[in-house]
Parts: C-alpha cells; structure tokens; sequence
C-alpha cells in the first residue's frame, strides 16, 4: 500500500521536520509536562532567583554602605558586609552575641518542646490516661495559634517596670516586681516557646507511636526481652526518624520565629538572629541583614543534612502518618489519675490560661489595674474616647483595625486560593511525570522554602522586590508581595497535598476520557478537579490558618498599606496599648478556630492530621 | 470494521525495553488476544495502539488511515484516534454516576440529546443494566462496574476496541459469566478487538486469533487451535495448558531402520528428517493426549501413579517414569491408590518436537489450519 514507509523500523534524521514533529508531539500531548516546565519557572523565579539576589545583594556595595564607605562605587564587589559581620568591631554584637542566643534558645526549646511533647505523645496514644478526647483536642491547639500569643500572656503576668509604662498582673497583685530574667530575656523566651512548640513533638510523635505495632513489642517479650530492653531496642529505634523530625522542625521553625524573641528580648536589647535582623533592616544595614539571613539559611540546611545521616532516613521529616492498629494500652493503675490531673494542669496553664489572661486583660479600663470592678467592653466595642487610650477606638470602631482584618482575610483567602491552585498543578505535573527529571526537579524546588527559616525568607523578599526586577515594579510595601511570601512559604505543604491528591487518582481514570475524546482542560475540569478538591480544600483551608497568624514571616514586609492582624497586635503591643493588644489577639484566634471548624467540617474531624505536613 | 496494522514497533522505557520489535496485523472484524507473562510486552502494545504511548519507531495504521508513523512525523492524539478503551481497574470515574460515566464522552463526541440518550439507553440494555443508571460505581459490585465500563466502550460505537485484561479482577465464576458475555457483544459489535491478557483460558475462548508475546517479542500468532496443537517454539507449548505440557529430553537415535528420540525407557518415532546437526530434541506432548490402561498391554510403557488430584469432571494424574515425571489429564472422577502401576501410550501424531538448543518447533512450523 503507498501508505507504507519502505523502512517502518528506523528512525528520521535528526532535523528532518517529521522527526521535529514527532518531539513536538511528545512535548504538547504530555502536558504534565508543559505544566512542569511552566511551574518549575515560576516557582525558580519565586524561590531560588530571590535567594540569588540576596547573595548578589550581600557581595555588592548597596547605596546605604555609602555613609561608612564613602569611596564605595554602588554595585561594585565587595566583602564589606561579610567583614561587618564576621570579623569587623561590630561582629560581636551583630553575629556572635545574636548566634549564641540563637543556638542557646533553639537548643534549650528543642529539648524541652520534645521531651514534653513526646511524654504526652506516650500518655495519649499507649496509656489509659482519662478524657483522652479532650486533651488531644487541645494539646493541637497551640499548633494553630500564633506562637507568640503566650509571650503576649507572659506580658501580661510578668511585666516589670524596668522598660515603663503599666506593670503586669503579679505586680498588681502581690505588689512585687518581678526580676528582670523572669520578665524578659533568655528564660521567658525558652519557656513560652517551648510551651508553644511541644505541639510539633506531640503531633509527630503520637503519630508514629501509633504505627509502632504493639505486636512487634510483644514479639519482643516472647524472645525474652525485659521491659526496658524492649524499649531501648525495638520501640526506641522505630521511633527515631519521628524522633529526628521533630527535633529538626522544632529547632528549624525557633531559628526563624520572630514574635516571641521580639515581644520578650528586644526590651532587654536579648538579640537572636530574628529580632537582629528586623533591626539591622529596621537600622537600614540591609547588606548585615542579608549576610545573617544566610547563615540562618546555611544552619538550618546543615542541621536538615546532620539529621538526614544520623538517622539514615531521608525526608524523615516529611511524613508520618499511619493506619491505627490494634494496640494495647497500658495501665497505669495508681498513677492514673495523678497523670491525668497533671496533664489537664500543663494543659490549662498552656492552651487555657493565656487566653484567659488575654481577655482580662481586654476588658480592664486602665492598664495595669486588674480588678473585678474596672472591667469594660470599649476596647472591642467603645467608640473613639480621649480620655482612654489616647481616644483610640475598640476593634468595631477602629478603621486601622477593621482594615488590618480585611487585609488578613484577604491575604488568607488569596494564599489559600493561589496555594490550592499551585498546590494542585505541581502535584499533577509531579506524579504523572514521575520518574523524569523534571519531575523531580519540581518537587525538589516546591520543598525549599522549608529550608528558609521564615525570617530569612522575608529578608530574601525585601532583597529581591524593594526594587523593580525586569518587568516587575517595586513591591515591598504592597499587599501583592505578602500574597506571594505566604504562598511561597506554604508551598512545600500544599504540594505535598497535591501530589497526595493526584496520587488517588489513577492513570487509567483520565486515559479513558483521553480515548473517549476528552481533551486535557476537559479532563482537569471534570475528572482531576473533582476528584483531588475534598484533600486540597482541606490544604486550602489549613493554608489559610497559617496565613492569617503569620508573623515571623512578613514582618518585615508590613506597611502602613498592607498592615494585617498580627502586624497590628505587635505594634499596639509595642505602644504599651496593651488592652488593644490583648483584644485583636483574641478576635485572631477566633477567626482562627472558625477556620478550624471548618476544616473539621470538610475532611470529617481529619483536618489537624493533614497539619502534621507544615 | 478496521484493519489495524502495526509495523516495526519498538518502545522502551529509559534502558527497559518494552516491546523490542513488533509486526502485526488484526483482520477487520476479528478478536485477537495478546497473551503473554507480566512484563512481555503485551500491555505496552495495546498502549501504543490506543495512542497512550508514543513508540520509538515503526507505524501504526486503522484501515487506510494512517495513525502513527514514526518516519513521516505523523501521530493522531489518543482524543481522534476513535477507539473503545477497558481498563483492568475498569476505571469508572467515582465521582459521576452511571449514567454520566457514559454519556461524557459522547457529549464531546457533540452528538445530539437524543442520540446521546438513545445510545445510552442502547448500551446500557447490552450490559443489562438498565436499572442501575442512576448508580454511583461505588454503588455497584465489581461485577456490575465490569459491565459499566463495558457500556461505556460500546456506546462509543468505535470500530475498533481495545481491552486490557478487563476480566482479572472478578471471581472465577463471574469470569466465566462475562467471558460468555464479552463473546456474544464481539460477535453482536463486530468491532476489531484486541483483548490483552494472561489467562490462556480467556485467550483460547474468546480468540479468533492468539499472539503470544515474551520478553517484547511475538514468539506466535494462530488461532487458537494451532497455538494449543502446533506451538512454533517451547515457550508457547509451554506457557499454554492447564496442566502444563510434558516435556521430554533425548537424543536422535536409529531403531529397526526408522529415526526417532531415544528417551531412555521411551523411544519416540519422528514424523520426518531431522534437520541436519540436530543431536538433542525436545518431544512435547498434552497431558490428555496419552492414554491411560490399568492393566498392561504391549508396547505400551510401564508406570507407577505418584499423585492423583480429582478436579470433579477430569483427574490429574502424576505417574512416574525410570527417568521422567510424566503428567496425564483423564476425563471422570477417578479414584486409585498411589504405587499401582499404569500403562500409558502417547498418541504419536499429538508429539511436537523442538530442536533443544533452538527451542524452536522442527516440524510444525506452519502448520495448517
């Protein structure tokens, strides 16, 4: 027939068109793999052109060196930060000081937040300790709040009158001011994080005891193993890479968290690396701010790498869920209500408490007098008065307030949108091109925002769009630039939820439609859409949580013109307005619980588990 | 009806090579199965037929219109390749009921709402399952999901339709139901099929036409008959038959003037000439193809029952020879005691012989109709 090609077998030239075609073909018809090319170039450009800048911007003179460098030309190489930080008359205050705080804070925070953490892990998953319900309910609670909401409370308890203005709770009452170290520093820090963060160690550590079969300890026990051996060789070893994992995400998320460090270190002049680079930004030295956002890039880095060969599990950190299987509990007998009790204790003081105080604290007119009788709803409900508060009106009333909480809405809603779409495209163009470079080239680059401590990622932000860049204006201070942050820094969870929900989905359900015609926006719209929407609306919605109590992250991207809730409660807080502070802090949370509800309601009481990803 | 052609097909996945070279041709109208073990190649093929894998080289023709070819740079996209497709996982969308399972792709086809629904209704009769259209799959047992996807590839009406071992996931008994069923819709369609699978059972029913593949490699395509009869190598004669062929090794011999294989205590007269340098062969024979006596008669050999599995409407039997192992298949229940000796005779014109090193049949390798 003339159809057939004399040599069928072989392959065209090169060069030839119909060998063109052919490539041609096999790049349009696979469009995991155009998406893969087009979301690996916008998250390049989102990720790693940003942290380029920041190394380029830290090697040049910037126009601000030029008041301690005169002769300086702009934009020329230099090393002049990297001396400023490292060696110069300045590197004691600026590196040293701020790195041990650093290390000291995350190290003592770590250990504590873990070994709480992986205590009430123990109690709740293997023991028949009482009201199991609630205390799992609550224990996940901080994991949800901003992490500074108990430095806010310990505000309110252990202010002293070494920096001013009202006094806290303690001194009100017994009439005593509390020693500086209790009030601010290093031991106020290490304690409200790590009440704040045990809930990391808790959440990955209840799940993979979960999944250690008590049949494996059983076994253990046959073969004559003791108790203790038990423990050390067989339930110890499986718990390791959990283990590791939080103790990297622990001390990884205190390296970049600000809030808390800002709020009870920057009065006593306590510097991390966080709170000295808002300063050094804030001090206009953007070039000392970069140099340390990398080295808190290169910590966080060597302690993932550290933990990848000690533990021998790569991306340990990653995940840990499990089916439930059968397990023994353990019965504690005597001890039974003691711990109980003394779970609801540690519980109350951390989840309840400050929340507690937080609203006391709303509600008394004059600060610094908490009394019974002074109690007032002005500061969520009061119009304008001059004589409270310098006439700044409570929450209802205040445009700066309202505009703040719109902007956080807004930001949640827009990072939960643009997170599920993005979240939902690399997970397509990751699974169905597994296997191919691209793929995981893709994934590698969606993950490495995990890897930038958030305040370093912030300082990236500021390096890489306080100026135009190619076609794209200026765009700190706008309320684009906490949209892209937010989305870039919820990355690594959301695709994670993607290729979770692509994962479900199998091939042969969108190559049946491909046969029947169907073409690919077709197949997305009615197939792929519909199918991954219930993992990545409850991805959507988690992204908006953390969106909406996001600090740490965008703090120094905040302007007067794109000032969000947390932004507000810091600078009130900063004001000594501290009945604003408290209000504002509350109402966040609960926005935040509301969300919750809904993420409840979505994935049927499922939806904290999916947290375990951040 | 359509012709499908394909001509020196090759495609590899990185350094696996899935199907290394491949010519076939499917008659219009006919059902031809590829039948082969996990990883042969067969799969890959129907793939590259549907258009879901683009292979490296060689064409791909429907009747006169021209699909694929690797040469000329043409490739029609899987969404106009106009076929009917069943998958394994019969890959119903969850999320949509029957009903919209179907008609789906018929709506993309821009077919009218009446044409859409009379085809629905049309398909959905076929299957017998009418009642269950407003049904979520999740709704239906595997059975009914079966004949769901099966509607849903009919009511395409496409001429050719391709099937990827759509009966593997169902019981025994329902796979014998469906196989009667998928018989009757071929001949009522008289579509082109090609049906991939691993069960030689389903092959040898439903086929006009058995491929068997290995290791990316057609090693025969016959009807069933001449595959099952007349296997081209030792891998078909093997891979075919439940209980599996018998196998005996010798070496070519003379005895009273005539040439035959010396198999020890069994000697086997050759049908023919040896071709020249053939020293050791392969005699292959079907387990019901040898006869059974219980009491001895001349000429016939001599061997004692080993095992004894009564399947109900047949009997395995494993006897044993001086130097073989010899598996028979008689029809009955039978019963008898292990150690009792039997004398069996092989039915000459059932031997096939193979060249032992070649592996490949000497004698019946175009074996008529």
């Amino acid at each position: 027939m003339s159809l057939t090609t004399a040599d069928p077998g072989g392959t065209p030239p090169i060069l030839s068109r119909s060998n063109l075609s052919y490539h041609l073909y096999r790049l349009v018809n696979q469009p995991e793999k155009i998406l893969g090319l087009l979301c690996l170039a916008l998250l390049s450009f989102l990720v790693l052109v940003p942290l380029f800048e920041i190394i380029h911007d830290a090697l040049v003179y910037q126009s601000y060196d030029l008041a301690y460098r005169p002769e300086a030309k702009v934009g020329s190489f230099t090393l002049f930060h990297l001396e400023r930080v490292f060696t110069g008359p300045l590197s004691r205050a600026l590196f040293l000081k701020p790195l041990f705080n650093s290390v000291a804070v995350g190290a003592c925070v770590t250990v504590l937040a873990v070994s709480v953490g992986t205590g009430l892990a123990w109690l709740m998953v293997r023991t028949d300790i009482g009201f199991k319900g609630v205390f799992g309910a609550l224990a996940v609670v901080p994991y949800m709040m901003p992490s500074w909401v108990l430095a806010l409370a310990w505000l309110s308890l252990f202010k002293n009158d070494r920096i001013g203005g009202n006094e806290g709770m303690i001194t009100s009452f017994f009439g005593v001011q509390p020693p500086d170290w209790v009030s601010y520093g290093f031991f106020p820090i290490v304690i409200c994080l790590a009440l704040h963060y045990y809930a990391y160690g808790y959440l990955l550590m209840s799940g993979a005891l979960a999944t250690v079969d008590s049949e494996l300890e059983e076994a253990g026990a046959i073969s004559g193993m003791n108790r203790r051996q038990r423990l050390w060789r067989i339930t110890f070893p499986l718990l390791l890479p959990a283990l590791g994992s939080a103790v990297v995400l622990t001390f990884i998320r205190i390296l970049g968290t600000f809030g808390t460090p800002a709020l009870l270190g920057l009065p006593v002049r306590f510097f991390t690396f966080s709170t000295q680079i808002y300063a050094s930004l804030n001090a206009r030295n953007s070039g000392d701010a970069f140099v340390l956002a990398l080295v808190l890039i290169v910590m966080a880095i060597t302690f993932i790498w550290i933990n990848s060969r000690v533990i021998g599990v790569r991306r340990s950190f990653v995940t840990l869920t499990g089916k439930g299987f059968r397990q023994r509990e353990i019965k504690l007998g005597a001890w039974r209500w003691p711990a109980t009790i003394a779970v609801a204790i540690f519980l109350g003081v951390t989840v309840v408490l400050p929340m507690l105080i937080l609203l006391w604290e709303s509600l008394v007119i004059t600060p610094g007098e908490y009394t019974l009788k002074g109690l007032t709803a002005h500061f969520w409900i009061g119009e304008s008065d001059i004589d409270i508060a310098n006439g700044e009106p409570g929450i209802w009333h205040s445009p700066g307030i309202l505009n703040a909480l719109w902007n956080t809405i807004k930001l949640g809603v827009l990072a939960a949108l643009f997170n599920g779409l993005l979240g939902l495209l690399v997970g397509y163009a990751a699974v169905r091109g597994r296997g191919t470079l691209l793929a995981r080239w893709l994934e590698g680059v969606a993950f490495a925002p995990y890897i930038f401590p958030s305040i370093a990622l912030g300082a990236i932000y500021i390096g890489m769009f306080s100026a135009p860049w190619g076609p794209i204006p200026a765009l700190y201070g706008t309320f684009t630039i906490l949209v892209l942050i937010t989305v870039v820094k919820n990355l690594p969870f959301t695709s994670r939820t993607g290729i979770a929900a692509i994962l479900q989905i199998d091939k042969s359900l969108e190559e049946t439609a491909r046969v029947q015609g169907i073409g690919w926006f077709r197949r997305m719209a009615k197939i792929i859409v519909p199918m991954a929407s219930s993992g990545v609306i409850a991805g959507m919605l988690l992204t908006f949580i953390t969106a909406t109590r996001e600090l740490s992250l965008i703090i120094l991207l905040l302007s007067p013109a794109n000032m969000v809730l947390t932004g507000v409660i810091f600078s009130y807080n900063e004001h000594d307005m501290t009945q604003h502070s408290g209000a504002v802090t509350l109402f966040l949370v609960m926005i935040i619980v509301g969300a919750n509800v809904l993420v409840r309601l979505v994935t049927g009481g499922g939806g904290l588990a999916g947290l375990r990803h951040t | 009806m359509e012709e499908i052609h394909l001509t020196g097909i090759r495609k590899s996945y990185g350094k696996e090579v899935a199907v290394r070279h491949l010519d076939l041709t499917v008659e219009p109208g006919t059902f031809l199965t590829i039948l082969g073990p996990s990883g042969c190649g067969k799969t890959t093929t129907l793939r590259v037929i549907a258009g879901l894998e683009e292979p490296e080289t060689g064409e791909i023709r429907f009747g006169d219109r021209l699909i694929f070819s690797r040469q000329k740079g043409v490739i029609v996209p899987p969404e106009n390749r106009n076929l009917g497709l069943i998958f394994q996982s019969y890959a119903l969308w969850p999320h949509m009921t029957v009903e919209r399972n179907i008609t789906l792709g018929l709506k993309q086809m821009g077919l009218s709402a009446r044409e859409t629904e009379e085809r629905l209704e049309a398909a959905l009769e076929k299957v017998q399952m009418k009642p269950y259209q407003l049904r979520y799959p999740s709704e239906l047992s595997g059975g009914q999901q079966q004949r769901v996807a099966l509607a849903r590839m009919i009511a395409s009406r496409s001429s050719i339709l391709l099937m990827d071992e759509p009966l593997s996931n169902l019981d025994a008994k329902l796979r014998t139901e469906m196989r009667g069923e998928l018989k009757r819709l071929h001949r009522d369609l008289e579509a082109t099929t090609v049906y991939v699978t691993h069960d030689q059972i389903e092959a040898l029913t439903l086929s006009d036409m058995v491929v068997v593949m290995d290791k990316g490699l057609v090693k025969q395509q016959g009807t069933p008959y001449e595959i099952y009869h007349h296997p081209a190598n030792l891998f078909v004669a093997d891979f075919i038959g439940d209980p599996g062929i018998n196998r005996l090794t010798g070496a070519i011999g003379q005895k009273n003037g005539t040439v035959g294989l010396d198999c020890g205590d069994l000697w086997l007269p050759i049908p023919g000439d040896p071709p020249p340098g053939a020293k050791d062969l392969v005699a292959t024979i079907r387990p019901e193809r040898i006869n059974v006596s219980t009491e001895a008669r001349e000429d016939w050999l001599k061997v004692t029952l080993e095992s004894i599995q009564p399947k109900g409407a047949d009997t395995i039997l494993q006897v044993r020879t001086e130097h073989d192992s010899i598996t028979l298949l008689q029809p009955g229940f039978i019963r008898m005691d292990l150690g009792d000796p039997l004398w069996i005779d092989f039915e000459a014109e059932s031997l096939n012989f193979f060249d032992a090193e070649s592996e490949d049949n000497l004698f019946d390798r175009r074996a008529p109709v």
